[in-house]
């Protein structure tokens, strides 16, 4: 017993329970299958406002998260960046493997995050990426763990994260943007983060403390 | 967990506690204004609101299928499922798990479930160590408390009570460490982060599971949620069977209905969505133990099955009357509030917390922002006739129980004029030492239970059958 799980008792439990299950649900029709308990998708599942409508709403919701939002043309991505880290105070960063070279500035040092242990994440201040989509209702960042979104630690262990999000990646509602990655889920099994905002706790007296253990800053940059 | 004391009993300690109270007349008022808000942007609520509680019942009535469904799709993505039927078998296999791979510390996610089931104090019977790391629960754990909310658990503590509990129990504390919120997360961060980058084992709960792709869902704010399912290279999630989702589309209503319900915020600030294992991202090995832990036995009972849609989001505790001035440790429960008194009796047996059920003055605010349409003063009065119908019937004991020799009575007496009328007769006459200003204040023998919060009407000098007889007879 004191050695690894115990198998033979975990496949008799499965089976309990599955049949503790079915005994329980005897009152539902043998006939009946799943798709027959109606869900009605009478929701908004998508947003007709044209882009330029939802950039803005994007903008302004990130905000509300007191995130740092810009919005820069895209020949002038390497400068915000350049400011970003600037404001910082910070001269190195993490950077996520896909970020094309002309986001970067010459003047921070970079390092591509080729699995960096994660001591070394913790010493650089500054994360830098891409990321997979975004959702303008809810001020989102959708990371997907691919080259542009990098590895979740990358995102995660630095003390600021400067995202870059190209707005044709800019969807309006939720469904949206989770039908945008499912077949990187279902294909790769991607790992999915939602970032609403830099990390946060209201656990003392409900007063809103920004920081807490992931990035305590995010910057945004919208590139259009 | 069972309960100390039972919730009438436990309610007025809590009572005259004006801290305890003063926090949470705030807490939920604070957080009731807010949801209403966040809910109010929304055009389509009510339509989510539909999708989630048919979703969930889709679930329900086909729970084995999806549980099966599950279980191939983890497997599938490299992942193990374990199943437990209770707490034992539950913290049995984490603590396994642990011990085969050397680990004599765990770093933990806040979870429900794992508190449920005792699972830290599990684990260290077997000499392993589990570290809470969301900053409500860490306090919780460093001053042995029990959590008071479900979202914000340590709201019953304020911040100079919290600053003393820091500067007590960690090294990284300074002496002259303010009472500052800033100042206290920095403390908990730093002392944190030491223990995320040397973490080897981390176990979580979920919010959400999915059938299709073998998705797990954790929504959380403060970063610790991602570091506990990110860096450990062993990652262990413990879940009850009735958080299964169908389809990856699914989570669009959840996610939805969830930060709004919960933390009044459009979204949360991070939600962690992992399918098996990723090639150098995260956890080498992932397991999901799939909980039942009394679960299959609510699911039996037709009315009460409701109460597994449940997503753990506590806005019905915010609107409870009951909840506003008993605060959480009153019912005994980990799940306290609504939701509580028709979950708690239900998993863990009536006979554990025969008194839940009546803490509640039926009022229906939990139904109306139940994001997943639980109608909770439904269960309420079906467990209430539950907890009658259960009680002892036979012997002295059966036979002389007053409530209900005095229901048998009033049936006697409602069912016939003569008897209804001599009762008149007799309450008028015998009421006299009772009343005062036409109400009883405090009845005489059982009644004196109902009477210690509310006045009786006395009854009239004159009865309206009286009244008609004299003057129209």
């Amino acid at each position: 017993m004191a050695d690894g799980p115990d198998v033979t008792a975990g496949a008799s439990a499965r089976e309990e329970i599955l049949g503790r299950i079915r005994a329980g649900l005897r009152d539902v029709p043998a006939a009946e299958r799943p798709g027959d308990v109606e869900v009605q998708r009478s929701y908004r599942l998508t947003d007709d406002r044209p882009r330029a409508e939802l950039v803005a709403l994007f903008a302004e919701r990130v905000g509300d998260y007191r995130a740092r939002v810009s919005r820069v043309p895209a020949e002038r991505l390497r400068q915000a960046v350049a400011e970003a880290a600037a404001e910082l105070g910070l001269s190195r960063a993490a950077v996520a493997p896909g970020v094309p070279a002309q986001w970067l500035p010459e003047a921070l040092a970079t390092i591509a995050d080729d699995d960096l242990g994660i001591e070394t994440l913790d010493e650089l201040d500054l994360a830098i990426s891409g990321c997979a989509a975004a959702i303008a209702e809810t001020g989102t960042i959708v990371l997907d763990g691919g080259p542009l979104s990098g590895r979740r630690a990358l995102t995660l262990v630095p003390d600021h994260h400067v995202c870059v999000v190209p707005a044709d990646r800019v969807h309006g509602q939720l469904p949206e943007a989770l039908a945008a990655v499912a077949p990187e889920v279902s294909g790769r099994g991607a790992p999915i983060t939602l970032v609403s905002g830099p990390s946060a706790t209201s656990d003392i007296e409900l007063e809103r403390v920004e920081g807490v253990h992931g990035p305590r800053t995010l910057v945004v940059l919208i590139a259009e | 967990m069972s309960p100390e004391l039972p919730f009438p009993v436990a309610a007025h300690a809590a009572l005259s506690d004006s801290q305890l109270r003063h926090n949470l007349a705030h807490v939920t008022r604070s957080i009731r204004s807010k949801r209403a808000a966040a809910v109010a942007e929304l055009s389509d609520w009510e339509q989510l609101r539909a999708a989630g509680a048919a979703l969930k019942d889709r679930v329900l009535r086909h729970l084995d299928e999806y549980l099966l469904e599950l279980e191939a799709s983890v497997t599938r993505a490299g992942g193990v499922v374990h199943w437990a039927r209770d707490a034992h078998e539950c913290n049995r296999i984490v603590a396994e798990l642990a011990a085969a791979h050397g680990a004599d510390e765990v770093v933990k996610v806040k979870s429900l479930t794992t508190e449920e089931i005792e699972l830290n104090e599990g684990l260290a019977r077997h000499g392993i160590r589990a570290v809470e790391t969301d900053l409500a629960q860490l306090i919780i754990q460093l001053s042995d408390d029990r959590p008071s909310h479900v979202l914000v658990p340590a709201i019953h503590r304020n911040r100079t009570q919290i600053r003393d509990l820091l500067r007590a129990r960690l090294p990284e504390a300074a002496a002259d460490l303010s009472d500052d919120p800033e100042e206290l997360v920095a403390v908990a961060r730093a002392h944190l982060r030491r223990l995320f980058l040397r973490a080897r084992f981390g176990v979580s709960g979920a919010n959400f599971a999915v059938a299709e792709t073998g998705t797990v869902c954790v929504l959380e704010s403060e970063g610790n949620g991602r570091m506990c399912t990110t860096l450990p290279e062993v990652l262990v999630t413990v879940m009850g069977i009735e958080k299964v989702i169908p389809a990856w589309r699914d989570l669009e209503v959840f996610l939805a209905l969830l930060p709004r319900s919960s933390t009044a915020e459009r979204m949360n600030p991070y939600t962690s969505l992992w399918t098996g294992v990723s090639d150098g991202d995260g956890p080498r090995e992932f397991h999901l133990v799939l909980l039942d832990n009394g679960r299959s036995d609510v699911l039996a009972d037709e009315v009460g099955r409701q109460a597994l849609r449940c997503i753990r989001c506590s806005a019905c505790l915010n609107v409870c009357p009951v909840y506003e001035r008993t605060g959480g440790h009153a019912y005994g429960s980990v799940y306290p509030g609504p939701i509580g008194a028709i979950l708690a009796p239900q998993l863990s047996g009536l006979r554990e917390h025969r008194s839940l059920p009546y803490a509640s003055s039926l009022c229906g605010a939990c139904y109306e922002v139940c994001p997943v349409r639980i109608d909770i003063p439904q269960v309420l009065v079906h467990l209430r006739e539950r907890v009658v119908a259960s009680a002892p019937r036979a012997g002295v004991r059966g036979a002389l129980d007053p409530e209900r020799l005095a229901m048998r009575g009033l049936a006697r007496v409602f069912a016939s004029r003569r008897a209804y009328e001599a009762a008149q007769r007799a309450g008028r006459r015998g009421q006299g030492p009772f009343v005062s200003d036409g109400v009883v204040r405090r009845g005489p023998g059982p009644l004196g239970a109902w009477t210690s919060a509310r006045d009786l009407p006395a009854v009239a000098p004159q009865s309206f059958r009286d009244w008609w007889r004299s003057s129209n007879g």
